[in-house]
């Protein structure tokens, strides 16, 4: 009912737009058209202006009114070079634009037409058009330099003492696996997978090193102040990694793994202090349109201190395990670690992340 | 000469009788109904067709934007009257995901390729290519009837793809495989995705008819005195979108070829390691490259969206220069800027790809090349700016488009320095930031550049102006409701909001824009209303419009003013006229203007050497 109510009202707004527009036709005749013509300009230069004068309020305004809900404090090192990027181009976009649009509408409201007046016939004049070809050529080598020199830091090699942490996306959800205690992440077959049997990633367990890996689906645990290298898979079509709190986002593409890294900086911990949101959490957003379910492929980052990183790892089954509970029985090897190697690797850990 | 031909001013009317002959040229067959609007091969119907089917399909691809706005805006609400129309893609009043998804791709494949590439040079490069460089029709009018049919049976298809049951396409207008290869993958990449590819196929059949065509008219078929120098910027324009499309058009082809065939034939062009979950099966293709595809896409996707822009930035040029009442500043700037465009189009393609594993170093030459594109779309502005500087201007609502173009095309190209910046593009790319400044500078600019066009020609098209108060009312809300819907967008993007969401309830990073979101929809909804009044504008006046009574209503100096009111077939009666100079005679030595028909006098300022 309602619906046809409100197509009843568009049609009648149609209407009467539609008859004042005829009759002003008429209006004009009567009129005559110059004086119709003349009228109009005027009313139209005046628009020109205010829209301008308002629009840039509106701009203004805008900014006022969202600069609280986005671009909260970057969350790794990397989104700190991007964030000043971002404000170098702001600004040196943000001078053109405003100049250009003042100009475009001044200009159209103070040449409007007048009865009498000349235009000046003034075809080209190759000097000014040399100054703006050099002054815009200018202005984006400062940007390329800016922009170049921050792109190679970002994508440069991660650290050495970096953890590796891969991850995998399928339709519509995230895969992390964790390399365990060899450091080496063992081989795997996509033709291995088998979600029956717990193996979602395919892994190969006549390779030996594949047996501690650690693969879950709960949450992506890094540790603050730690670099971290992203191994970036998938397992069926286009997904993408977006960490919007660090800034950072990379494809993962099937049969043709992606990285990236960066250095977490705050714990989640202190990132629920921070934005004053106990519900705070790192998502990793999928930006790769990817199926029916791509607006809901949430995946979660924990980023936590080096010591509550161990516990959590410690307390993990390997893969190989959870695939072959039989195995649980016996005493086995490389699930729990014995007690003084986690110390050193925590020792490890500590140390890299005080230099 | 003028009274005379006001006795055919029912050329732009449905009507069956046979059009007014000229004695003097050689087109004396008779005219049918069929031959004369359907399967005509006159330039100047071929343009209309174009133009109003190309309408057609913008109220098509506005309606599918107003439907996932709805979504977008009011996710917690229902919409009973959508399961009316649309059945079980809207169960219970809800957009379902599938649907969603069949939406926004059909929305971005028809207003890209159907609206703002056949719909626009389409009917410009037909319209206006024979009238201003004075030919009598196309190099080839059979070959430019076959390509109007190619769309029209490429739209047919991609209309029907609408009903199939597993829907239409729906992995995004880019269509990326593995998503679009795989049935099991999505139900838009089942029967909906062939009829797109086919669709599409066609679609490049009829670009490529068209685009050679314009090609070989601009090249040879130019009246006397009319060298390449003295053509209005319309016709560049038209000219380096007709060679863009050339060039870039096949690659699309052969990559959806490539997609044919790992849907159909088993191979694995772009298909590797894929398991899916929908089937628990892995497939055994290996060793191809999903990137592949998008090397191959963005080939043809980039210099596309210049295809887009080019006319209309040579419609706003000729549109503004007659208006301001003043020569086009830096004519051989605006060219020679074109022609840059048109050459940096094709080298910077990976800037689309800059996250999906590119080589960081190859990337770097990417975002060069790319920002290189700023400085000549800044020396058309410029140009711009300083052809509306001391004019006298006239606000037609050709001009009013023409000055908001420049606003948006400004707004617009600013944003693509951030996104051509690979180090922003990793915060930016595929969240609201890329939405906003491609809707601003392609979609709404040329939208703005096309509406321009229409208004400043429609005199010439049906011999009828259009109504001027309703055209203010259209240009005043469009204007103003594309900055409301798509300035706030990037602020969403800077907060890195996804593209492609339906719903963002289930997240906590992007949750903060519900009224923002409510906000942009409800405007939306009445831009789309407005545009609705403007076809209706449109329609209304090809049959009541106030009749145009003097030749060149606009006091324009280039040769389509110089035919009758309603041209037939053959353009001119008598003679095609000499061109004698440039087409931007306006104010020179105190005259208001001086078409492109009269001869340079002996005691006449110096500075037309074009």
């Amino acid at each position: 009912m309602s619906t046809l109510l409100i197509i009843a009202i568009l049609l009648l707004g149609f209407i009467v737009v539609f008859q004042i527009a005829k009759a002003s036709e008429y209006v004009s005749v009567l009129k005559g058209e110059k004086k119709t013509f003349e009228q109009n300009n005027k009313i139209n230069g005046f628009l020109l202006l205010a829209f301008m004068i308002l629009g840039l309020i509106g701009v203004y305004w805008c900014n006022e009114l969202f600069k609280g809900k986005i671009l909260g404090e970057a969350a790794s090192d990397h989104g700190e070079k991007i964030d000043t990027m971002l404000y170098i181009t702001i600004a040196i976009t943000g001078i053109v634009f405003v100049i250009t649009q003042i100009l475009l509408f001044w200009f159209s409201f103070k040449y409007q037409y007048k009865e009498g007046r000349k235009a000046f016939y003034y075809p080209h004049n190759n000097k000014l058009e040399v100054i703006w070809t050099v002054i815009p050529a200018i202005a984006l080598t400062v940007l390329v330099g800016f922009g170049l020199y921050y792109w190679f830091k970002i994508t440069g090699d991660a650290p050495k003492e970096a953890n590796v942490v891969e991850i995998t996306g399928k339709q519509f959800g995230w895969i992390y696996r964790y390399p365990g205690k060899d450091k080496v992440f063992g081989k795997k077959y996509y033709k291995n997978i088998d979600e029956g049997k717990l193996n979602q990633l395919g892994l190969i367990w006549d390779d030996k090193a594949s047996h501690d890996d650690v693969v879950t689906n709960e949450a992506m645990y890094l540790v603050v102040g730690k670099p971290v290298k992203l191994i970036i898979n998938s397992r069926d079509v286009v997904h993408d990694v977006g960490l919007a709190h660090f800034r950072m986002k990379m494809d993962a593409v099937p049969g043709t793994p992606t990285t990236m890294w960066f250095t977490p900086k705050y714990t989640t911990a202190q990132m629920k202090e921070k934005t004053g949101n106990p519900d705070f959490e790192y998502e990793i957003s999928c930006d790769q349109m990817c199926g029916k379910g791509h607006y809901s492929m949430k995946g979660i980052v924990k980023v936590v201190e080096p010591a509550e990183y161990l516990l959590w790892l410690a307390k993990q089954k390997s893969n190989y395990v959870m695939s072959n509970p039989e195995l649980e029985s016996r005493p086995a090897v490389p699930v729990a670690a014995p007690a003084d190697s986690t110390v050193t690797a925590a020792a490890n850990i500590t140390g890299s992340n005080s230099n | 000469m003028s009274q005379e031909v006001n006795l055919n001013d029912q050329v732009g009317a449905m009507t069956t009788h046979e059009v007014h002959h000229d004695e003097h040229h050689g087109h004396h067959h008779k005219e049918t109904f069929i031959t004369k609007y359907v399967f005509s091969q006159d330039h100047k119907m071929i343009a209309k067709q174009f133009l109003i089917t190309g309408i057609i399909w913008a109220i098509i691809g506005g309606l599918f934007s107003v439907m996932f706005r709805l979504q977008l805006g009011f996710p917690n609400e229902t919409f009973p009257f959508l399961e009316n129309i649309l059945g079980k893609w809207a169960a219970g009043g809800k957009i379902q995901p599938e649907f969603y998804y069949a939406l926004t791709t059909m929305h971005g494949t028809v207003l890209v390729f159907f609206v703002l590439t056949a719909g626009l040079s389409g009917t410009f490069s037909n319209f206006l290519i024979p009238l201003q460089v004075g030919a009598r029709d196309m190099a080839s009018p059979f070959m430019n009837m076959l390509s109007y049919w190619f769309f029209f049976v490429a739209s047919i298809i991609m209309i029907s793809s609408l009903f199939v049951q597993t829907g239409p396409a729906s992995g995004g207008w880019t269509v990326y495989p593995p998503l679009s290869a795989l049935g099991d993958a999505s139900e838009g990449s089942k029967i909906g995705m062939d009829l797109w590819l086919i669709a599409m196929a066609l679609f490049v059949v009829n670009s490529l008819l068209g685009s050679l065509n314009y090609i070989s008219t601009i090249l040879n078929m130019r009246t006397k005195g009319m060298s390449m120098t003295r053509m209005p910027l319309t016709i560049w324009a038209l000219f380096f979108t007709a060679v863009l499309g050339v060039l870039s058009f096949p690659v699309l082809l052969s990559g959806f070829i490539l997609l044919l065939f790992d849907r159909h034939a088993g191979t694995s062009f772009y298909l590797s390691d894929i398991f899916l979950a929908s089937t628990q099966k892995a497939l055994p293709n290996e060793g191809g490259s999903a990137i592949l595809y998008q090397h191959l896409f963005w080939f043809l996707g980039h210099p596309e969206v210049y295809i887009i822009i080019l006319p209309t930035m040579g419609l706003v040029s000729d549109v503004m220069s007659a208006n301001a009442r003043k020569p086009i500043f830096g004519y051989m700037a605006m060219v020679g800027s074109m022609f840059a465009i048109a050459v940096l189009a094709f080298l910077v393609w990976a800037h689309h790809m800059f996250v999906t594993g590119l080589n960081p170093f190859l990337g770097a030459f990417f975002v060069l090349l790319t920002l290189l594109i700023a400085v000549p779309s800044a020396i058309k502005v410029f140009n711009w700016l300083t052809t509306l500087w001391r004019g006298n201007l006239r606000f037609t609502p050709g001009m009013l488009f023409s000055i908001g173009f420049v606003s948006l095309f400004i707004s617009g190209g600013l944003t693509g320095i951030f996104l051509g910046n690979s180090t922003l593009d990793i915060h930016l790319h595929d969240t609201y930031f890329v939405i906003a400044h491609f809707h601003i500078v392609m979609g709404v600019s040329a939208f703005f550049g096309m509406f321009a066009g229409l208004y400043h020609w429609f005199p010439k098209m049906y011999g009828r102006y259009m109504n001027n108060t309703l055209a203010y009312i259209h240009f005043w809300i469009t204007l103003v409701g594309a900055y409301l819907i798509f300035w706030p967008m990037h602020y969403q993007g800077l907060a890195g909001v996804p593209r492609r969401y339906l719903d963002f309830s289930g997240w906590e990073s992007f949750n903060q824009f519900d009224g923002l979101n409510r906000f942009i929809s409800i405007v939306t909804i009445m831009v789309f209303a407005v545009q609705l009044l403007f076809v209706f504008n449109f329609f209304y006046s090809i049959f009541k419009g106030r009749r145009v009574t003097t030749q060149n209503p606009w006091g324009a100096t280039s040769l389509e003013w110089t035919t009758p009111i309603n041209p037939g077939h053959g353009n001119w009666e008598g003679e095609i006229p000499e061109v004698h100079r440039w087409a931007y005679d306006y104010g020179k030595d105190g005259r208001d203007f001086i078409p492109q028909t009269e001869p340079i006098s002996a005691n006449e300022s110096p500075e037309s050497k074009h």
